[in-house]
């Protein structure tokens, strides 16, 4: 039976990514619910920014999300797997670069 | 006059118990909602309100115990005074009722919290100024939560909104003695201690009637009878049962260690 999100009573589904140094990413760190931007952006400081060295946090509504599906595995990304030429792996990173 | 003044002394261990008897009740009646708030982001919101609460109890219990100078710790003044002994406003011990009351009890004490920690910043006592600079951090965070909310819920359903309406009438009673100064002796004014309550209304009542209003949530009559004693040591019937819950393992078994 198909998912009928009628029944559905959870609030809006929102995914939070945070920045722990500056200039860094902002990484995926999960997801919660909320009635909408500024209670999400509210609960992801209390879900799950409490602990951390957190700088900074976006949320983003899941449903705004443009996701790959698991079909697309084989013709997304099968084919750079054995044309090794395609990894940059044969230069040497200078010393003193970080973050990579 | 110095802190070493018999009279500023015990006149500065009162009032330190008042702030750190707020805090300390008002968290552990937040953290009742552990477990049973509506959903579980807000759950942990309240939680960590809750601590944030107790973690200003801690301050300025410990530092009431350090003024007083008869040896008690924080928990001593926690866990082994009665209800007579207590210094909270009685807005603080007031039952969760409903998430609106919850909610609004919050908005209305964090918003008094606020203008007063900002004041206390300036207090020649310098541990205390620093107390109230990291409780500032943390209420202006609650303040902007529980704020959402009202907005949200004031402004929200039929339902939503009646009963913020009917948690404000209900608490309105109890922000009176916030404004009273009563039990604060006139030293701690006159030395720069602190401030005087009754200076800070005007800043309270503008903050807390814009956020109402934009809620569409009128405010209570201002000529009704208002509640006060909770600095003095009277309190309602709910704090006696809050402390018996609050206070039976330290009781039990006195110095329990984690």
């Amino acid at each position: 039976m198909p998912f009928n999100s009628s029944n559905d009573t959870q609030w809006v589904l929102w995914e939070v990514f945070l920045q722990e140094t500056p200039g860094g990413p902002h990484i995926h760190a999960g997801s919660l619910h909320a009635v909408d931007a500024e209670m999400a952006i509210q609960n992801a400081r209390d879900v799950y920014a409490r602990r951390g060295p957190v700088r900074s946090i976006w949320v983003v509504a899941s449903e705004d999300i443009t996701a790959t599906s698991p079909q697309d595995k084989d013709s997304f990304f099968d084919p750079a797997d054995d044309k090794i030429y395609r990894h940059p792996q044969f230069y040497k990173v200078p010393k003193g670069v970080r973050g990579v | 006059m110095n802190e070493n003044h018999d009279g500023a002394r015990l006149a500065l261990f009162n009032y330190l118990l008042g702030l750190g008897d707020d805090l300390l009740i008002l968290g552990h009646r937040l953290s009742e909602w552990c477990g049973h708030a509506p959903v579980i982001e807000e759950d942990i919101a309240l939680s960590n309100i809750a601590l944030d609460c107790l973690g200003g109890a801690n301050a300025f219990l410990q530092f009431a115990g350090e003024t007083e100078g008869l040896g008690r710790s924080e928990d001593d003044l926690a866990f082994f005074r009665d209800a007579i002994q207590f210094k909270n406003y009685q807005i603080t011990e007031l039952p969760i009722g409903d998430f609106a009351f919850t909610i609004i009890r919050q908005f209305l004490f964090s918003s008094y919290n606020f203008i007063l920690f900002g004041e206390l910043q300036k207090s020649r006592s310098a541990k205390l100024a620093s107390i109230a600079a990291k409780s500032y951090k943390e209420v202006k965070y609650h303040l902007r939560h529980t704020g959402e909310w009202v907005l949200r819920l004031g402004d929200g359903t039929e339902e939503s909104h009646f009963r913020m309406q009917r948690a404000l009438d209900d608490i309105w009673i109890y922000t009176g003695e916030l404004f009273l100064d009563e039990g604060t002796d006139s030293i701690l004014f006159e030395s720069g201690y602190v401030p005087e309550s009754r200076l800070l209304k005007p800043l309270w009542q503008e903050r807390v009637e814009d956020l109402l209003s934009r809620a569409t949530l009128p405010l209570p009559v201002e000529d009704q009878y208002l509640a006060r004693g909770g600095r003095k040591g009277n309190h309602t019937e709910y704090l006696g049962h809050l402390l018996s819950e609050m206070q039976i393992l330290a009781r039990s078994y006195p110095g329990a260690k984690w």
